[in-house]
């Protein structure tokens, strides 16, 4: 006869399940920073930038390639604030601020930086479809006409040819500029690099801060420095995809609508005709926040709040683009 | 990263060019055949792994552009397949550089020196002379070059040949002659050792009592033994014996200072790195010199090799990183090529590799090549040029010694700075520190060029004088007077001729407004029409600035039409108006740049408006004087 089945001794006891997911260590919060700005004291969290701190103070700061959304690049210096022990400037967008700080962010100093700063995009960029840069512009008082008369426009494709090296010396009388025709090779959206100020915002949007397709990057050295496809190619040979994420970062028009270059072009744009309505995309289930521009009943570009946490100001080319079939009626 | 490549198919040739540096392609993922029985439908070689080959790029585009001269778009496509770059990263990269050439043109490059201390000196007629000879060449294309570091034997000439062996020299009184000879294959005019006595007045002068130059020119830059019997490796056995903490003190106790430029305590750098809490850490050693009038870093590296292994290795030992970096600059193919040499031997005497000297200390040194930009001599630009990234230089704070290099703590030295290494542990810190003056302890290595008799390196215990220093060197030629004396070059200032008691010391100089800068004394003597010198320096910062931040960006344009107002006689508003734009454009430059060269673009020029006016910039006095 054979023994009876027994059931083994255990030695082993799996602990018991977790009543809930186990959260993750608590990290000690860091106690808040103090810091001085313009002479008022002031408490922001800790990793707070100098920028953080003005706005919490109320204090109006002038940035041009700053996106909330982003890590901050510091390129346009337009931002810059006088830090007490620093040799120069610092730009307040990415500066982080450390306890007992003093920060002047009215000084002579940090105002002719700031004005000089406007001044150079003002009088090398083509910045009529930026009026907050003009509005800044005024406020600082720059003056870009005293550089000289602007020099004419570069034919098409001379800026994306340059070589790094030797440049051709300008006799002075003129002020050099990056003004070039329009770029327009696809049905969606054009590239005016006349208005660009190399924010290198839509090189992140279409990099690894939004859109991970990397079609664009900047090319060049120094003055010839611009934004580029491979070889320069045109987007329909690039790994462009159409989402237009760099329209929706661009901060002065340099990038833009088809539909609203032509109505630009014709004289027909009119932004105080236009009414923004908000509606979900309905082309997928992720439920993308959509920002209709609409003027004369025509939907005439599309973008998305950059401060809402589904989209946070992205979209895919249906969204953004897939509008004309509302328009036919 | 799934990235899209629309470029052309790539040739045999360009495939075979991308591969010699990279290996053969093992998986679909990096541009191979897809081999599913190998990898399955796992990609080998596909994302972290893939990415972690970024800093490959500059040296396979090195290798594409040796091979064919230029860059053609099917390689380009290639190798962005190959290393999962962009190619839209891949061309923003490529056209960062001047040595590389975008269009489809001449396999062979002269590029000939036209900076301020070779234009005084034929380099402008030499250019135009090759230009002649080679127009419409279609194997020979002629380029102006900002300056070449050869300024002992200006003018100068850089000619890179490509082939399937890629060669390269260095020609120093460069003639049309001489050119055409190095363009032959299989010449390199730029080897021997006679021509370092020459750059090095003071060897084999007993009394000069040198310790840094004293082997170059005397000793055989290929043989390990000589190194050794004169002195070589006493200190690297001493640092592994002290350990690192130790010897990080005795570099301290030295007082030893960066000489790139900007004079930070090496001890200081060398003890953040060692007290970090990430374990990888990095030494680079920056030598991409290419301050107009800076060569002591080149002859050093040609003439005595040996010693900067020795320094890196050393410093390697004391904060315990296991990895060093050397970025020489492309112009410096004769010094790329002794530099590999001694690594190579000191790897074979297993003073380098894993367990230097039996002990437990690794040290691997990796020479990168620079690709024709000043800006990324600038500490963090660097990082990024190795990393494959445009040499961009990145916003501080976080310094290097935090986030340096692949964002690891790393120390980064100059050439004279590490070689001064293996000096302080010869002698001890104490004893070099008790050299020099209160601010300034050490020795320190000269660049003298321009308008003197014996132009080359000059190395001093600090505390000597401007004049004593221009009359060791030999004074003026034919007995002219001296119209101004440039101190730390593009980026120092213009000194005159009554401020020549100035000592050479850091606080010395800094004390009349000037810079020691990397140690350049550029000596103009009255015949020289300044206003052409200003008006290069001008263009030299329009150029290499790299266009990141505005104030540099369009500061340097500003501020080069400004020069070439006042040099035409044609200002907007009067002179004094020129004058203070110029200081608002210098303010906000200094002021508001990420880096160095924006801060530093204007001193040169706003020092000699300082010293003779804007007058200066016409050109008239020089004219007067010229014979």
């Amino acid at each position: 006869m054979s023994e009876p089945f027994r059931e083994p001794e255990m030695w082993f006891h799996a602990p018991p399940r977790p009543t809930r997911i186990p959260l993750a260590p608590v990290k000690e919060a860091k106690p808040p920073i103090n810091l001085t700005v313009d002479g008022q004291a002031v408490t922001v969290p800790d990793g707070a930038t100098l920028l953080d701190a003005c706005k919490a103070k109320g204090i109006d700061t002038p940035t041009v390639c700053f996106h909330p959304n982003f890590t901050p690049v510091n390129v346009c210096r337009s931002c810059v604030v006088e830090l007490d022990g620093s040799r120069t400037l610092v730009p307040s967008c990415s500066r982080k601020a450390e306890a007992g700080m003093l920060v002047k962010t009215d000084s002579e100093r940090v105002k002719t930086s700031r004005k000089m700063v406007l001044e150079f995009l003002a009088s090398s960029v083509d910045l009529s479809t930026a009026p907050e840069l003009q509005a800044r512009c005024k406020e600082y008082g720059a003056n870009p006409s005293r550089y000289g008369q602007p020099e004419p426009a570069h034919a098409a494709g001379e800026r994306d040819s340059r070589c790094a090296g030797h440049h051709h010396i300008p006799t002075g009388e003129q002020a050099q500029r990056v003004a070039q025709p329009v770029k327009v090779d696809n049905t969606l959206y054009v590239r005016d690099y006349s208005k660009c100020v190399l924010c290198y915002k839509c090189v992140q949007a279409c990099g690894d801060e939004a859109q991970n397709t990397f079609a664009i990057a900047v090319a060049g050295r120094g003055f010839d420095a611009r934004i580029s496809t491979e070889n320069a190619v045109p987007l329909t040979d690039s790994a462009c995809v159409y989402c237009g994420n760099c329209i929706g970062v661009c901060p002065t028009g340099a990038l833009m609508f088809k539909s609203e270059h032509d109505m630009r072009e014709a004289g027909t744009w009119d932004e105080s005709q236009q009414k923004q309505t908000d509606t979900i995309c309905g082309y997928c289930g992720v439920g993308c926040t959509l920002t209709l521009h609409v003027q004369e009943d025509k939907i005439v570009k599309v973008t998305s709040p950059a401060d809402i946490d589904i989209t946070h100001g992205n979209l895919c080319i249906k969204g953004r683009f897939g509008f004309e079939g509302i328009n036919n009626r | 990263m799934d990235i899209k490549v629309n470029g052309p198919e790539p040739t045999a040739a360009e495939r075979e060019a991308v591969d010699a540096v990279l290996g053969a392609p093992v998986s679909a993922w990096s541009g191979g055949k897809r081999d599913l029985g190998k990898e399955g439908r796992i990609a080998l070689l596909g994302g972290n792994e893939a990415r972690a080959q970024r800093h490959l790029l500059l040296p396979t585009l090195h290798g594409v552009q040796d091979r064919f001269g230029w860059l053609p778009p099917g390689a380009l496509a290639y190798l962005s397949n190959r290393l999962t770059i962009p190619p839209a990263e891949v061309h923003g990269v490529a056209t960062f550089y001047h040595l590389f050439t975008q269009e489809g043109g001449a396999p062979n490059h002269v590029h000939v020196c036209d900076d301020i201390a070779c234009r005084h000196k034929g380099g402008l007629e030499l250019l135009q002379q090759l230009n002649q000879q080679h127009s419409g060449s279609k194997t020979v294309e002629v380029h102006p070059s900002p300056c070449l570091g050869l300024c002992e034997r200006a003018p100068a000439a850089l000619v890179l040949r490509s082939g399937k062996v890629a060669q390269g020299c260095a020609l120093g009184h460069a003639t049309v002659g001489t050119v055409g000879n190095a363009l032959q294959p299989d010449t390199f005019p730029d080897e021997g050792t006679d021509w370092l006595q020459s750059a090095v007045p003071q060897g084999g002068d007993p009394k000069a009592n040198l310790a840094l130059l004293a082997r170059v020119g005397h000793c055989d830059p290929a043989s390990l033994d000589d190194y050794r019997a004169t002195g070589g490796y006493i200190a690297l056995k001493r640092a592994i014996e002290l350990g690192g903490e130790k010897t990080i003190s005795e570099v301290t106790a030295s007082g030893m200072v960066g000489r790139g430029g900007a004079a930070f305590p090496t001890g200081r750098k060398w003890d953040a790195v060692a007290k970090a809490t990430d374990s990888t850490r990095y030494v680079v050693c920056n030598a991409d010199e290419s301050e107009p009038g800076t060569f002591k870093d080149r002859v050093v590296m040609e003439g005595d090799p040996f010693a900067l292994v020795e320094g890196m290795t050393i410093a390697g030992v004391a904060v315990g990183a296991k990895k060093g970096f050397l970025y020489i600059r492309g112009e410096y193919p004769l010094a790329i090529r002794r530099m590999q040499g001694a690594i190579d031997s000191a790897h074979k005497a297993n003073l380098l590799g894993e367990r230097i000297l039996g002990s437990e200390n690794s040290f691997h040194i990796e020479i990168r090549r620079g690709a024709g930009a000043y800006i990324c001599g600038e500490e963090t630009a660097l990082f990024n040029s190795i990393e494959g990234l445009r040499g961009e230089p990145r916003n501080k704070p976080p310094f290097p010694v935090q986030h340096g290099l692949f964002n690891k703590p790393t120390v980064i030295n100059n050439v004279e700075t590490l070689i001064n290494i293996p000096l302080i542990l010869r002698e001890g810190g104490t004893t070099i520190g008790g050299l020099g003056t209160q601010g300034s302890k050490g020795r320190k290595l000269f660049c003298v060029s321009g308008h003197v008799a014996r132009p080359g390196v000059y190395e001093y215990v600090f505390g000597i004088s401007l004049r004593q220093l221009i009359e060791q060197a030999g004074g003026v030629p034919h007995g002219r007077p001296i119209q101004a004396v440039l101190l730390g070059g593009a980026a120092g200032a213009f000194v005159g001729p009554g401020q020549l008691d100035v000592p050479l010391t850091f606080e010395g100089t800094r004390a009349i407004g000037a810079t020691l800068g990397s140690g350049v004394v550029m000596v103009f003597d009255d015949t020289v029409d300044l206003g052409d010198t200003l008006g290069r320096i001008a263009a030299f910062f329009r150029d290499e600035s790299c266009g990141q931040c505005v104030p540099c960006r369009v500061g340097t344009t500003r501020q080069e039409e400004l020069v070439q107002r006042l040099r035409h006689g044609k200002p907007l508003g009067t002179a004094a108006d020129e004058t203070a734009l110029l200081d608002e454009i210098g303010q906000v430059m200094r002021d508001a740049s990420i880096c160095g060269l924006g801060h530093t673009a204007s001193s040169a020029l706003q020092s000699a408006i300082k010293l003779f006016g804007p007058g200066i910039l016409s050109g008239k006095l020089a004219e007067k004087n010229h014979v």
